[in-house]
């Protein structure tokens, strides 16, 4: 090089962290959480009490006889390694040491499970079933939040996932009755949700309408349809257009024989299959692929895409499709999957539940699958408890997902980073 | 590789923004193309690139018409682009940046990173880049992802690479360094299409040049051409290149900042323990390369954002703490950095933006309601003490000229008895005509007794407005020095070199930019 | 496109004669057709035909004669018809006026309970105006009327004052709920950042289960009931009746219109409404100018949370006195939010859109009764309705409007024109 090179001296390297000010919301949180689980769960029931959780199913091949511990001693217990947890939390926070995730997982797991022997004092938790119905009540919201993910990664706003799953709900009922076949059904759920995509991202890319608008528009107008034709064709003749037509449980051969894990993981019906894979290869496609490097940086800054010859509406559109599909795909659950026949706005909201798991999930299809199994968790506990009998009002019991959504968006899981340029339609 | 382009016209609404603009670029040249701010260059530069379609003409390569759908079919025809903003995605490393829309793919789709990373690692090493392909591209400073911009360029086997003002952002150290590696391109055979508005650098770098105004090619001319002439070519009449000021009669610091430190969100100190006294009726000029704090400074003066630690005093007092709204109240007046986005509502009304920050107080509302013919009132007699070009006072903002917007931020933030005024990039992307205005109403200003702070990366700037100068280096203010401070000194401080250290440095040896700052002076006017 | 062919055979050069003659004449029309009241009239317009197809789709008659359409097409198209005029008649009469009608009461009742009905959708329609202004998006008004109906009605039923004071009151009870239970999002949004679509959306699922829950209690369970509803609003928290008894229409309406001019007031007039407006458009340059974001966040929900609240004391203390259920907000909150988009969340445009789709709400009822066409036909309707609305060039492209703002047709092939012709010389030169 003929430049005389010049001599850059720093003289100091930035002062990092040194001022930043203590974040104290998780130790707070986990110690309130603690503590009222140790009030509550622990010190003021009365003793005397067991609870017995129930672990194998009636066709397992081992058996496991069913456990039974004292409800207070063991919530007791459990509430103390709790806040012993909490206290960690404070002393990381104070020196400013990150821990993971780790901590507020076991934390909850150790939180419910006091909850759990508070609340089934006395009686008999099944805990498989707990789990495995947790499994299949978050097959919509799992389906639904990596729909949401494919979406926003390309930069459009899903609010229609509730569409999707409902139109994918109805689309599923309709040709499985008519065909006969649940999985034809679930074939021609992902084609309903994929048209609602496609109306969303023409709107949103063609005519550059707010994604948040044409979602929410897009939500009322699938209600609109599938109640019009639920009361019109489907009701005129329920035997032709509307039969249940469940799909079977497909037992894994030697997996399903697992305790515990066998009949939660591997006893269940096609869809839950799939949603493994849809999971997996998202996961592994989003961040290690050329269609998911793309696909995030049109994402992330569509100009930049456009100037290394990426077309980004194509990607957009396509991309925005697909997620249709797949949330349309999660919308079979409501009716082949849980082998119902279709029922006006049978997905009850489930599709903002979704939206929320993908955000709590920091745009992740991983992180999403979590959260969605936590709400499907809460979901299945509070109908669960509802027939052993609990102490809780069930309105309150469904609140809770809700109520710990917000609490979760109002910044208890850090800030999140969504994709730079989501929303905003493309011009050059 | 040869590429001429015949008759490119490129028409947006009512705006012609080129004008049958022929062009032929030689293999192996440094062709500059040089016009001011609005000129149609970049209009130019992304017709050739693929971004737009022209209207009309034609674009050859070596003699053989082609036709560019997207950029894509104009990389593999060999052009290459460095964008002024670049094209990077701030979350990928750059390995990824650099791979992005070619990637080196194994079995199934999945991208083959050894392989991208290697490639990066090689065009690195040839360069002498020295750029780490697994690095996050937002952690890099602008100098290292002009690299990778130029890396990602020469992945693709650019022949012809545009640089769109690519030394906005850069030291004249740092700005040396990109000429070298400009020349060295050339001689490998690249040729580099190098557009700018900066005189200088075109004569220290061009082999031959291009001047455009008005969307039009109004003239080639040599490097060895004076700086006067190629500056009267690319406006259209003579300009002084300086600007008049009287020597400031500065009076008491009524404005002091003492131990002032700002952290960004993941907690690094972005102003850094800073000190800085100005006095009334002088300009201290913030000179800085863009990113090193001076952004931040303005802000926690004016309370956009929360200081950790120190004091900002005006008059007395101390406004930490305050808000934007006491700080206005305390008579400072603020032209923000983006104009589009910080100091003007582009939906709005030119009358309601000029009442943008005064219409709480009276005379332009009373009770809680607004006073429309008050409000109106102002904005007839601010347009036309300001110049302002618009079509009627009901106009929304955001169609004005990027000039005529920033009037209208002036005249806001002028049109009220100031104690403080505080401009950033207040002429960045603006037409000469506008520059001349902008700085000519800041140094009257000065001259009514106000403490002035401009924060400037243009070193023309800096050196044409300053009565004095603080230079800042990440987050921390290097020196402050006299209004003319050699520029390779200047240069060097806003690398991080210390006053005394840069002093030695610069003697030693002048950067191509320093040299030609001698010429000018020896040359007579 | 159809114009093509006449342009190509043009050569360049040649004058345009026709384009003078055609520029004056048709400016008028040109300008009425750019109009957004025409984009919203052929929005409407759209809708009730894609309506019609739905209607025509599931009717049985018209199924059977498209069996054999080729036989007898006329069959099929009077079938068609009357499937898609009895439907539409029906919903006319529904939400206009009665022609069947045997006394005047009657005939003109259909439209005093479109009155009636847009109520609420007015009410809440303002408030999510102001919000979508001030850059908010208020998803949560369905959560807000519940809320605002709990404490309207708690106060409507559980106090005994004066005739007056008492109204008074309960319709204050009704919009501090709606205004504490939207501050929530509106709080969070300015402290922590909080996205107010996923908090108004979850707050909405809360408020029903709260409802829910607090029926089931003694707070607003009617004392011997078993099942979950409140006991009636007395007469003297009820919105008095505006024309006797024979209607349902009470002083809600007016107040609901009286909220359109102070809402109209506070945005286009008042240095608050500047505030909000500035935040929407624009947050940077707001705070720049000294505004505080937050605290108008704050506000902007907790005015649009107010009257989210007026729109359930419509409910609880003038249509349905019956007692409180769950059931209180019906789908007002989700229908309000198209009455803000199809009103352009000004205040005018949101009174009419509110009184369309109250009209089309009242009129569903009635069609369902009359001809079996299920309500839900509407809410296909009204989206569409603001589908089209939200996207004026597709409604252009439909029905081949003019653009506003852009080049006439001579205009436009003038600047072909133009542009072949800077081509021209150069294309010839590389032809030599």
């Amino acid at each position: 090089m003929s430049a005389p090179t010049t001599t850059r001296t720093a003289p100091a390297e930035p002062r990092v962290a040194a001022l930043t000010p203590i974040s104290w919301k998780l130790p707070i949180a986990l110690t309130v959480l603690g503590l009222v689980a140790l009030v509550f769960f622990g010190i003021v029931p009365a003793g005397g009490h067991h609870t017995t959780f129930r672990i194998s199913t009636a066709s397992d091949a081992f058996q496991i006889s069913p456990v039974a511990v004292p409800s207070t001693a063991t919530a007791l217990v459990l509430s103390i390694v709790a806040l012993a947890l909490a206290g960690l939390s404070w002393w990381a926070a104070a020196g400013r040491r990150r821990l993971g995730v780790w901590l507020p997982a076991v934390f909850g797991v150790l939180w419910v499970l006091a909850f759990l022997c508070w609340a089934g004092a006395g009686k008999t938790i099944p805990l498989t079933g707990l789990l495995s119905g947790a499994l299949f009540l978050s097959v919509p919201l799992v389906f639904g939040s990596m729909s949401g993910i494919l979406c926003e990664r390309v930069g459009i706003i899903n609010i229609a996932i509730e569409g999707q799953l409902l139109g994918g709900a109805f689309l599923a009922a309709v040709v499985a009755s008519l065909s006969g076949s649940p999985y034809l059904g679930l074939v021609a759920a992902p084609i309903a949700g994929a048209l609602v995509g496609v109306l969303l991202v023409v709107f949103a890319v063609r005519y550059w309408v707010d994604q948040i608008i044409v979602g929410v528009v897009l939500n009322v107008l699938v209600i609109g349809v599938t109640n019009y034709l639920f009361s019109t064709v489907l009701t005129n003749n329920v035997g032709t257009w509307n039969r249940r037509t469940p799909l079977p449980v497909l037992a894994v051969p030697g997996l399903s024989e697992i305790p515990v894990i066998g009949p939660v993981l591997f006893r269940q019906t096609l869809l839950v299959y799939l949603l493994y894979v849809a999971v997996v290869i998202l996961q592994i496609y989003l961040f290690r692929s050329r269609w998911g490097l793309r696909l995030r940086a049109v994402g992330e800054h569509p100009k930049a895409a456009d100037t290394v010859g990426i077309n980004v509406n194509r990607t957009r559109i396509r991309n925005t499709i697909l997620g249709g599909a797949v949330a349309g795909l999660g919308g079979a659950f409501f009716t082949v999957g849980a082998g119902l026949a279709f029922g006006r706005e049978m997905t009850g909201g489930k599709g903002y539940i979704a939206l929320a798991a993908m955000i709590l999930g920091r745009w992740n299809p991983i992180g999403a699958l979590f959260a969605a199994l936590l709400f499907g968790f809460s979901d299945n506990l509070q109908t669960t408890l509802g027939i052993v009998g609990t102490p809780i009002p069930s309105q309150i019991m469904l609140m809770t997902p809700y109520v710990v959504t917000i609490f979760a968006v109002a910044g208890l899981v850090g800030r999140v980073r969504a994709p730079a340029s989501e929303g905003i339609p493309y011009t050059k | 590789m040869k590429l001429e382009l015949r008759g490119i016209t490129k028409v947006f609404g009512s705006l012609v923004a080129n004008d049958h603009i022929d062009l032929v670029i030689e293999p192996g040249e440094i062709h500059a193309l040089l016009g001011e701010n609005g000129a149609g260059k970049s209009t130019l530069m992304n017709v050739l690139y693929g971004l737009y379609d022209p209207d009309g003409g034609e674009i050859l390569v070596d003699d053989e018409p082609v036709t560019f759908a997207g950029p894509g079919d104009a990389m593999a025809a060999g052009i290459g682009m460095v964008h002024q903003h670049f094209m990077l995605v701030p979350v990928f490393t750059v390995a990824e940046n650099v791979a992005l829309g070619h990637e080196p793919v194994r079995g199934g789709g999945l991208i083959d990173a050894r392989k991208a990373r290697t490639l990066v690692r090689e065009i690195s090493d040839r360069f002498g880049f020295e750029v780490d392909p697994g690095a996050l591209v937002e952690d890099l400073p602008v100098g290292v992802q002009q690299r990778v911009e130029i890396i990602k360029a020469l992945s693709r086997d650019a022949r012809v690479l545009i640089l769109d003002e690519p030394t906005a952002v850069l030291t004249p150290q740092e700005t040396d360094e990109l000429i070298a590696i400009m020349r060295q391109l050339k001689e490998a055979g690249t040729s580099i299409v190098f557009i700018t508005h900066k005189l200088r650098e075109v004569r220290a770098v061009a082999d031959r040049i291009t001047v455009i105004r008005r969307g039009k090619v109004v003239g080639t001319a040599d490097p060895s051409a004076p700086e006067t002439e190629l500056a009267s070519l690319m406006v259209g009449r003579s300009v002084s290149l300086g600007v008049e000021k009287a020597p400031a009669e500065a009076g008491d610091a009524t404005f002091q900042v003492r131990g002032l430190t700002v952290m960004d969100s993941v907690g690094n100190a972005v102003v850094d323990d800073v000190d800085l006294d100005v006095r009334r009726g002088e300009i201290l000029v913030v000179a800085g390369v863009q990113g090193n704090g001076q952004t931040e400074l303005t802000e926690a003066i004016l309370g956009l954002v929360q200081p950790v630690a120190g004091t900002i005093v005006l008059d007395g007092r101390n406004l930490v703490g305050g808000g934007v709204a006491k700080a206005l109240e305390a008579g400072i007046g603020y032209v923000p950095e983006d104009r589009s986005t910080d100091g003007i509502i582009g939906t709005f009304s030119v009358e309601e933006n000029l009442v943008l920050d005064l219409f709480h107080s009276p005379p332009f509302s009373r009770g809680g309601a607004l006073d429309k013919a008050a409000i109106r009132a102002n904005a007839d007699r601010r347009i036309v003490e300001f110049d302002v070009r618009t079509q009627a006072v009901t106009a929304m903002a955001g169609t004005l000229s990027g000039g005529n917007q920033q009037k209208v931020v002036l005249a806001r933030e002028m049109s009220r008895p100031l104690r403080l005024f505080i401009a950033s990039q207040p002429t960045r992307g603006l037409d000469v005509g506008s520059i001349e205005f902008v700085h000519k109403r800041i140094v009257e200003e000065r001259d009514n007794g106000t403490p002035v702070i401009i924060v400037s990366t243009e070193l023309d700037e800096v050196l044409a407005l300053g009565d004095r100068i603080a230079v800042m280096y990440r987050g921390r203010v290097v020196g402050v020095v006299p209004g003319d401070t050699d520029r390779d000194v200047l240069g060097l401080m806003m690398a991080g070199v210390p006053l005394e250290e840069a002093v030695a440095q610069a003697a030693e040896h002048h950067t191509v930019l320093g040299e030609a700052d001698i010429e000018a002076e020896e040359e007579p006017e | 496109m159809s114009d093509e062919p006449t342009t190509e055979a043009r050569r360049p050069g040649q004058p345009v004669l026709e384009s003078k003659v055609d520029e004056v004449g048709r400016g008028v029309l040109r300008e009425i057709l750019e109009s957004s009241w025409v984009v919203t009239l052929f929005a409407v317009v759209a809708a009730l035909v894609l309506g019609a197809i739905l209607i025509a789709a599931a009717d049985q008659h018209v199924q059977t004669t498209a069996g054999y359409f080729f036989a007898r097409p006329s069959d099929f198209f009077n079938a068609l018809g009357s499937a898609v005029g009895n439907a539409y008649s029906a919903l006319f009469q529904g939400a206009v006026v009665n022609f069947h009608g045997t006394t005047f009461a009657r005939v003109i009742r259909p439209i005093t309970e479109t009155m009636t009905v847009s109520t609420p959708l007015i009410f809440a329609g303002l408030g999510i105006g102001i919000g979508f202004r001030a850059g908010l998006f208020n998803i949560g008004a369905q959560g807000q009327i519940i809320l605002g109906a709990i404490l309207g009605g708690w106060v409507g039923f559980t106090f005994h004052l004066p005739v007056g004071l008492h109204l008074l009151l309960a319709v204050v009870g009704a919009a501090v709920g709606g205004a504490v239970w939207a501050s929530i999002a509106g709080v969070l949004k300015a402290t922590t950042g909080a996205n107010e679509v996923i908090v108004t959306i979850m707050l909405n699922n809360v408020a029903v289960y709260l409802i829910g829950y607090l029926l089931t209690t003694p707070m607003l369970q009617a004392p011997g009931v078993n099942n979950p509803i409140s006991p009636p609003t007395p007469p003297s928290a009820q919105y008095p009746l505006l024309l006797g008894s024979q209607f349902r229409l009470h002083l809600g309406f007016v107040l609901a219109l009286l909220a359109a001019v102070v809402v109209w007031w506070l945005m286009e007039r008042s240095t608050l409404g500047l505030r909000f407006r500035a935040v929407g458009a624009n947050p940077h340059a707001a705070r720049t100018a000294g505004m505080s974001v937050a605290w108008v966040t704050v506000w902007v929900m907790a005015i649009a949370g107010a009257l989210s609240g007026l729109a359930g004391s419509a409910q609880v203390l003038g249509t349905e006195t019956s007692g409180l259920t769950a059931g209180v907000a019906a789908s007002f909150g989700f229908d309000a939010i198209t009455v803000a988009l199809l009103g352009r969340s000004k205040p005018l445009g949101t009174v009419l859109a509110g009184l369309l789709f109250g009209g089309l709400r009242a009129g569903g009822f009635a069609m369902q009764a009359r001809t079996g066409t299920p309500i839900d036909i509407v809410l296909v309707v009204q989206s569409f309705i603001v589908l089209f609305i939200a996207a004026p060039p597709l409604v252009r492209a439909i029905f081949r409007l003019p653009t506003p703002g852009g080049p006439t047709r001579a205009q436009r092939r003038a600047q072909k024109r133009a542009a072949r012709a800077a081509a021209q010389p150069v294309t010839e030169e590389v032809q030599a």
